[in-house]
């Protein structure tokens, strides 16, 4: 039997868009500098969201945006089950010297952000390099990384499953907590 | 808070799973189904992005060991692999026939097994004998790809092809193509006939009747022997040198009468009511199966098929090195 907890509802999640855009606007300014790379696959789409958002709120600067594939970076190719499918890589900039933000769904084990700094250097040295998670399942981190901008921190063991619904794949957007019991 | 029974939406188990290759080694295009060779296109179509970036290396194959034998001479081929094997990071150790043991005798699975217990968990093999992959597959430890088996077949070339053809048109299902030359003696030849038709295309040889192999027409394949004929039928021709080093007896009369009938000019191309694309897995011979005004030609798409084969065989490595588990786990 799976208990299903909504998390985040349709409103609450809107507010945190929006709050994760202005953070990212308090901190770096016209974007001149900045780039935005989602994490394929389910990092993209909060990527386009704040995109969108930011786009609306500073209309006069053009804002780059790329979504990164880190399968062949990952660490456990050959130690799981399945392969994982690859997704595109659609980066047609440099990030040479730029600050990088890199826009994931949920930060857990943070083994997907160390690949996805892996992979990121192919396309040049950036400035730096900052994380933002619509959601950060603390204490039950792999590797010491943190999250610059956080949607929601919440707490869970490793039994549950957060999923990040969308509007644009599921009807609504929400994030459930899915508790598998035996 | 009520229990609900929770269906798991199935845009989230899409992009978890992926279909694995159905064969443990590439020995052929004969053993693989039309879903091993979509799976490797579309594993392609990543590695193709990635040898375009400004850094073309990955670290997926870092703790494996890949083996280049061959006992054959080959340039294009053998670079290919080998930066296929760099570009995933593998440790690559190269042999070649001229240089080594074998020239003392040593038998082919002596050789190869000295080589395996150096710790190689992968092996790419040219051998001039038809079904020195299969034997080796059937005796050694090790993931086996083939790269060309004398007559036999050349799977990643066919694949290399197969994947320049669907990069031009959007889809192989319904081309009609034409293999031109020396079909008796190649390997190629085989390999794409099975690799197109798998995938939907429509296959012809023209050519010598002399080098037209009897079983031809079991394979499902017409011989046409007018070139014009089959260059007018066809959307893409495929161009094949003349493997003298493989003819033991004469064929024809003259590689001189072979170019007038069967090369293919700028003016019989310019001759037909279409366009159609040039392919030819090199080595070119100038002047004899294509002139050179028609190989450095915007219809030909030669050198797009030499970087096509880099990122095939990366595709081909990396699905078959997910094969091999690590050990305990």
């Amino acid at each position: 039997m799976k208990k299903k907890k909504i998390i985040i509802n349709n409103t609450k999640f809107n507010i945190i868009v929006e709050r994760l855009s202005h953070q990212l606007i308090e901190n770096h300014d016209d974007f001149r500098e900045t780039v935005l790379i989602g994490i394929q696959p389910r990092g993209i789409h909060l990527c386009n969201r704040i995109h969108q958002k930011l786009s609306s709120i500073i209309s006069n600067s053009i804002i780059k945006v790329g979504n990164l594939d880190i399968t062949f970076y990952r660490d456990d190719f050959r130690r799981r089950q399945d392969p994982l499918e690859p997704q595109a890589i659609d980066i047609d900039f440099s990030i040479e010297g730029k600050n990088v933000v890199l826009i994931d769904d949920v930060l857990y084990t943070g083994r997907s952000v160390r690949a996805a700094m892996d992979a990121l250097l192919a396309f040049g040295r950036p400035k730096s390099v900052e994380l933002m998670t619509l959601i950060d399942r603390r204490f039950s981190r792999h590797l010491p990384i943190q999250p610059n901008y956080v949607g929601q921190k919440i707490d869970t063991i490793t039994s549950e499953k957060v999923i990040v619904e969308w509007e644009e794949l599921n009807g609504k957007d929400q994030v459930i907590l899915l508790n598998s019991e035996k | 808070m009520g229990r609900i029974k929770w269906k798991r939406p199935s845009n989230i188990v899409k992009f978890r799973k992926m279909n694995t290759l159905s064969v443990e080694h590439l020995l052929g295009i004969k053993y693989l189904t039309k879903e091993d060779i979509s799976l490797i296109f579309k594993t392609a179509d990543n590695f193709k992005k990635i040898i375009n970036q400004p850094i073309k290396k990955v670290p997926s194959l870092r703790d494996i060991t890949v083996s280049n034998l061959f006992f054959e001479n080959s340039t294009r081929t053998k670079l290919s692999f080998e930066l296929a094997e760099k570009r995933l990071s593998a440790d690559v150790v190269n042999f070649s026939s001229s240089a080594s043991s074998v020239k003392k005798g040593e038998t082919l699975i002596d050789t190869v097994n000295n080589i395996i217990a150096m710790k190689v968990d992968m092996v790419v093999i040219r051998h001039p004998n038809p079904g020195a992959s299969v034997f080796l597959s059937r005796n050694i430890d090790a993931k086996i790809i083939n790269a060309g088996d004398g007559t036999h077949e050349h799977p990643t070339q066919a694949l290399l092809d197969a994947y320049s053809i669907r990069e031009k048109y959007g889809e192989v299902k319904g081309k009609k193509v034409v293999i031109i030359g020396d079909i008796l003696h190649s390997r190629v030849a085989l390999s794409n006939i099975y690799c197109l038709q798998k995938l939907g295309a429509k296959v012809c040889v023209c050519g010598p009747s002399t080098l037209i192999p009897k079983y031809i027409n079991s394979l499902g394949v017409k011989h046409m022997s007018n070139l014009k004929e089959a260059l007018n039928w066809c959307d893409i021709a495929n161009v094949l040198r003349i493997q003298l080093e493989r003819q033991d007896v004469k064929f024809f009369p003259s590689l001189r009468e072979y170019a007038m009938v069967f090369g293919i000019n700028k003016e019989i191309l310019e001759g037909l009511d279409k366009e159609i694309t040039i392919m030819h897995p090199g080595p070119i011979n100038r002047g004899v199966e294509l002139t050179s005004d028609v190989a450095d030609s915007g219809q030909a798409i030669i050198l797009d098929q030499v970087e096509n084969g880099v990122a095939i065989r990366m595709a081909v490595l990396y699905l078959l090195a997910g094969k091999i588990k690590k050990n305990g786990k």
